[in-house]
């Protein structure tokens, strides 16, 4: 029989510290679906999705219920759309609005992977596909983009980096209309990875098998709780105690990954020990941060905290899952954590302090709202510095930045529900448009030569 | 197949009665049960046997939720397997 302290913590974790399974994703392969025209192909990617993940909705609900543990959200990630719309790039925008009608029809709210793989050099189909995405964002609803322009195997194609930062600045633009919700759908990623679960980076790389099933936990409520009860303990036994919370949390995941991937007939993929934060109070990994010892997230201290923690789960983790993958670590979303927007908007959270962030924590520069007047180079620049803190770190660094139409520092910007709503912040003044425009690739650093 | 039913909430007369009621009128076999008050507060365990149960764990639990509201107590029933991912190693 089960212990009192046992049953009764799983369900204050659930009632009252928000614990979760943030996403049961299914990457679903696409490459079967190429075919001679577009209009065939796009039919192809419809019907594919429709039938792999007909059952997503449904069985994770019933999951849901049996075990007693919400899931937020069912999603699928798909092989990269460049690589399905090769031979019709022009035409790149039949399969982005097929994805989409799919994602529709299975009644999920994002859909990952019209997306290209860029890093080391860009061929002319892969540039006019890149070329689709703000459209594409803007005339759907549910589709989720991401390029990957750099890794530290082939170092930083900054060509690509300086087109993104204008599909940026065009994507804002023309969702303007929705204060550029349509960048909230665009990640740039150095290090991008094949089984992440999460939006809107996801995608079913190339090297995964047929249909499998990522799971991306959540729990930042449950860690700062178990922080809260040791409120005089020195650092080694927070760790600690972070481990063991990052364990249960992760057991969780494993288990539901398990069920999933066993009802909807595909393959178990990975679990993603990620603490990803909600708008919501209590599920902030800023207020973990705080919890800690800090009068605010972005002080002094900030980044050592952050290492500690994301080093911590990572740990629990590990021994909790069979098999570990995607992401993996704490994200810190400005937009979509309630202790980041507060410090943000009192000006304790700067972009140059949550670029020092992402160099030990999970992912980077995500869902940041600048001045509506930011150039498209030093967006471009922005995107440069995080890969090259991904690159030399062998880590993954993404940005998802919202140069907001018409908005400056002091205003922001809402997008609702998970994504939160985004404090817009200062970016330096200075230029870096001659840099951007050299263009070019900067070569992979010298630790990448293992073999 | 075997769950948790947990039922928490302010103590009063006739809570495991009406519980251990609404089991046997589902066929659902008690295994194991486990009670205590903790100031002033009425918590407990009990584990469960679904084998003869003509219902599914997961209408269970929207039943068990609903009847919970009904006397005012927090009423859960999950899967056993939760409980041992999570606090097992």
């Amino acid at each position: 029989m089960f212990n009192y302290g046992d049953v009764l913590e799983t369900i204050n974790m659930v009632e009252k510290e928000h614990l979760d399974i943030r996403t049961v994703t299914m990457g679903i392969s696409l490459l079967p679906c190429i075919c001679g025209t577009a209009e065939e192909t796009a039919r192809k990617v419809y019907d594919t999705v429709c039938k792999k993940a007909e059952n997503i909705v449904k069985v994770t609900c019933e999951l849901s219920r049996e075990y007693g543990i919400p899931i937020v959200n069912k999603r699928v990630s798909v092989t990269p759309a460049a690589l399905i719309c090769a031979p019709f790039a022009d035409k790149s925008y039949l399969i982005g609005k097929a994805l989409d009608n799919a994602a529709k029809e299975l009644g999920i709210d994002f859909l990952g992977g019209y997306s290209a793989l860029v890093h080391k050099g860009m061929a002319d189909y892969e540039k006019q596909f890149i070329l689709s995405i703000p459209e594409v964002l803007a005339d759907t609803e549910r589709l989720c983009s991401s390029v990957n322009i750099g890794s530290s195997k082939s170092g930083i194609n900054m060509d690509a980096v300086k087109l993104m930062g204008e599909m940026i600045k065009k994507t804002a633009a023309i969702t303007a209309d929705k204060d550029g919700f349509g960048c909230a759908k665009l990640v740039v990623f150095c290090n991008a990875v094949e089984d992440n679960p999460f939006m809107a980076g996801a995608f079913h790389g190339v090297g995964e098998s047929g249909t499998v099933i990522n799971v991306g936990v959540s729990g930042p409520g449950v860690v700062q709780h178990a922080i809260e009860n040791i409120p005089e303990a020195d650092l080694s036994e927070l760790a600690e105690t972070i481990k063991r919370t990052a364990f249960k949390i992760t057991r969780a995941g494993q288990l539901i990954a398990k069920e999933a991937a066993k009802r909807l007939g595909a393959e178990f993929g990975i679990v993603d020990l990620s603490l990803a934060p909600t708008p919501t109070r209590g599920d902030s990994v800023a207020q973990i941060l705080e919890e800690m010892g800090l009068e605010s997230v972005g002080t002094h201290g900030t980044t050592a905290c952050l290492a500690m923690l994301n080093d911590a789960v990572k740990k629990g983790g590990v021994m909790a899952s069979s098999r570990v993958g995607g992401l993996s670590g704490a994200f810190i979303p400005v937009s979509e954590d309630i202790g980041m927007i507060e410090a943000a908007e009192r000006g304790g959270l700067c972009i140059d302090k949550l670029e020092a962030m992402t160099a030990v924590c999970s992912v980077g520069l995500d869902m940041i709202a600048v001045p509506g007047d930011t150039t498209a180079a030093t967006i471009s620049a922005i995107i440069a510095d995080e890969a090259a803190i991904g690159m030399i770190n062998n880590k993954t660094t993404a940005v998802r930045i919202i140069p907001a139409p018409n908005k400056k520092v002091g205003d922001s910007v809402s997008f609702g529900g998970l994504l939160g709503r985004a404090p817009v912040m200062p970016v330096h003044n200075e230029s870096s448009e001659k840099f951007i425009k050299r263009g070019g690739l900067i070569p992979a650093p010298i630790h990448s030569n293992k073999n | 197949m075997r769950a948790v039913v947990t039922v928490v909430g302010k103590d009063k007369t006739g809570i495991i009665a009406k519980i251990s009621g609404f089991l046997a009128e589902r066929g659902i076999n008690i295994l194991d049960i486990s009670q205590t008050i903790l100031q002033d507060y009425f918590a407990m365990i009990m584990l469960v046997d679904l084998s003869d149960c003509k219902t599914g764990l997961s209408e269970l639990a929207d039943e068990c939720a609903e009847m919970g509201k009904k006397i005012d107590m927090s009423v859960h029933v999950q899967h056993e397997e939760i409980f041992n991912a999570m606090h097992k190693v």
